[in-house]
């Protein structure tokens, strides 16, 4: 017996007193502006409440009064760790309202764009953790790799962060063969990096300490709590739509979905880093089968004509107009499409009534629906353990509050 | 969708909720059943737990308003993860007092999505456990989703939208 168990406590149970910790609005732990009420006994938490919606935009109602096209960049903002799969995501849904046949190198175009995004998302994330952990080296070089992605999204449209990657029907123009050796150079360069990363923290003693057993949920709460993604994979269900529903062409690649069993911090760091590798995969896969053809789909009414035609030619020049004005009615209808974000089901829910704008937009933001859970993971858990659940969660405030 | 799966689905609904139902529509291919509001969550907790339905993975959940008819919908869509299938159910509420029992009985992630309609349309779920506004600010008087709600100030004049082509 320890000499502290033969002591009686001085204060009986039914008088015990907690103590109130805000956590956030702005911590430097949260990456991002959650705020979270924690009750706590001593270090350990008893209850928890969150607060979100500190970034709201209110994206929904912007997009009533918007073009179609001019929505894009608005889905940029929700996760913008992985923003042209957001874009991507939107085109899809329009198409599928437009029922536009899409070429096959747009849409393996479209897979290597969305697995890069995919990378940079979960490499963010998982490095995250590292650093939570006390691991900040691991960080430093994989926030390297990040960076050249955005080069590979910079020499494709020119922007970094919020991407407003591609258009209605398919991209702007075809990958310049700058682009082309970028991606050559990740590929070549990246497996490296996430080896040497793996190196460091994957059998690491400290580091399985921190996350085996921490945060953890069983598959029936995960899917009770619509998890999907990563978070809902290593609870050990394998819900991906790119498998499920295959959009994009992703049913012409081999790859695994790779699960966890516990549903913890740890099991979802393994899961994003084998999704990684499989997203290299993917992206290698699509390369070497890349088909000839064209870079956009024959939709005129909404996909802008080359600039030279708009100068030398009567129809593309009302067609440019009426593209940038937001003057073309699209047909009545109510479609959902759902693409594999980087943090699960990303959904569109659009009604259209045939005007211009969309009658109402939903996002179905798989942050917003699994954060919910967070409260119910930390219950009983240590502070320092409330934070790397949440940052191995991946909680992005931009898709949180949309 | 296969046309069969579909069919079945349709014809165990109707077997135990005929009277219930409003209208069968397949948008894009999307099994889309409307119902009278008073059941609606009898109904779902029998698709969730009917052995050959078992929908049981709540996708989404939200609020249209449609002010020509002053009513406000509440569409549910739901998966079943086994068989890959989809279902969207809606409900049409009075826009003026809309109100309609809370699914977080069934489903834990019904929890925040029911509070963002709440927030955004004012429909108040009977039963929720903590039915406040969720992204806006607490002390907000109006439900700013609803088409009524104006999207930008209304007393600026430099903005005219007849020239931006909105």
């Amino acid at each position: 017996m320890r000499a502290e168990d033969s002591i009686s406590p001085i204060v009986p149970p039914e008088e015990k007193q907690y103590s109130y910790l805000n956590l956030g609005p702005t911590h430097p732990a949260t990456h991002g502006i959650f705020q979270n009420v924690l009750k706590m006994d001593g270090e350990v938490i008893v209850e928890a409440e969150s607060t979100i919606g500190y970034i709201h935009r209110a994206f929904e109602k912007l997009a009533e009064r918007r073009p179609f096209y001019q929505i894009t960049p608005i889905t940029d903002r929700m996760n913008y760790c992985s923003a042209p799969i957001n874009n991507i995501g939107w085109h899809m849904t329009v198409e599928k309202l437009l029922g536009v046949e899409i070429p096959k190198r747009v849409q393996y175009m479209r897979v290597i764009i969305m697995e890069l995004a995919r990378i940079t998302d979960h490499l963010i994330c998982n490095a995250v953790i590292g650093v939570d952990t006390g691991a900040l080296t691991g960080f430093v070089y994989m926030f390297q790799q990040r960076e050249h992605v955005y080069e590979i999204y910079e020499e494709i449209c020119g922007a970094r962060l919020t991407t407003n990657l591609g258009r209605i029907g398919g991209f702007e123009r075809d990958f310049s063969p700058k682009a082309w050796a970028k991606i050559e150079k990740f590929l070549k360069e990246f497996p490296e990096v996430l080896k040497e990363f793996e190196k460091l923290l994957v059998r690491n003693r400290i580091f399985m300490d921190r996350t085996i057993g921490v945060g953890g949920i069983t598959a029936e709460r995960a899917l009770n709590y619509g998890f999907t993604g990563p978070n809902l994979r290593a609870a050990g269900v394998d819900y991906d739509v790119r498998v499920m529903n295959p959009y994009s062409s992703y049913e012409d690649f081999n790859f695994t979905v790779p699960v966890g069993t516990q549903g913890d911090t740890y099991d979802r760091f393994m899961v994003r880093q084998a999704e990684m590798w499989q997203s290299l995969s993917i992206i290698r896969q699509a390369i070497d089968k890349m088909p000839a053809g064209p870079n956009h789909a024959d939709v005129p009414d909404f996909y802008l004509p080359p600039k030279e035609e708009v100068y030398n030619n009567m129809e593309s020049l009302i067609y440019h107009f009426k593209i940038v004005m937001g003057e073309t009615d699209v047909p009545k209808g109510e479609v959902y499409h759902s693409v594999e974000g980087g943090n699960g089901e990303l959904g569109f829910y659009l009604i259209s009534d045939g005007g211009r704008t969309p009658f109402r937009l939903h996002f179905r933001r798989p942050c917003f629906i699994y954060y919910q859970a967070y409260t119910e993971m930390v219950k009983g858990s240590m502070l320092s353990d409330a934070i790397l659940t949440m940052s191995s969660m991946n909680v992005i405030a931009g898709e949180l509050d949309a | 969708m296969e046309s069969s799966k579909t069919d079945a689905i349709i014809s165990i609904i109707r077997q135990e909720f005929e009277s219930e139902i409003v209208h069968i529509e397949q948008p894009y291919q999307l099994l889309t059943i409307t119902f009278k509001p008073e059941r609606i969550i009898e109904i779902i907790q029998f698709i969730y737990s009917h052995s050959e339905l078992q929908f049981q993975f709540l996708t989404t959940l939200c609020g249209i308003h449609y002010p020509d008819q002053n009513q406000i919908a509440v569409m549910y869509q739901l998966h079943n993860l086994r068989t890959n299938q989809r279902i969207r159910l809606k409900i049409f509420l009075s826009a003026d007092q809309p109100q309609v029992p809370t699914l977080t009985g069934i489903f834990s992630a019904a929890n925040w999505m029911e509070r963002e309609t709440y927030d955004f349309f004012g429909v108040t779920f009977i039963g929720h456990p903590n039915l406040k506004r969720i992204l806006n600010v607490e002390d907000m008087i109006f439900f700013p989703l609803r088409k009524e709600f104006p999207l930008e100030d209304q007393t600026r004049e430099d903005k005219n939208d007849a020239l931006f082509g909105r």
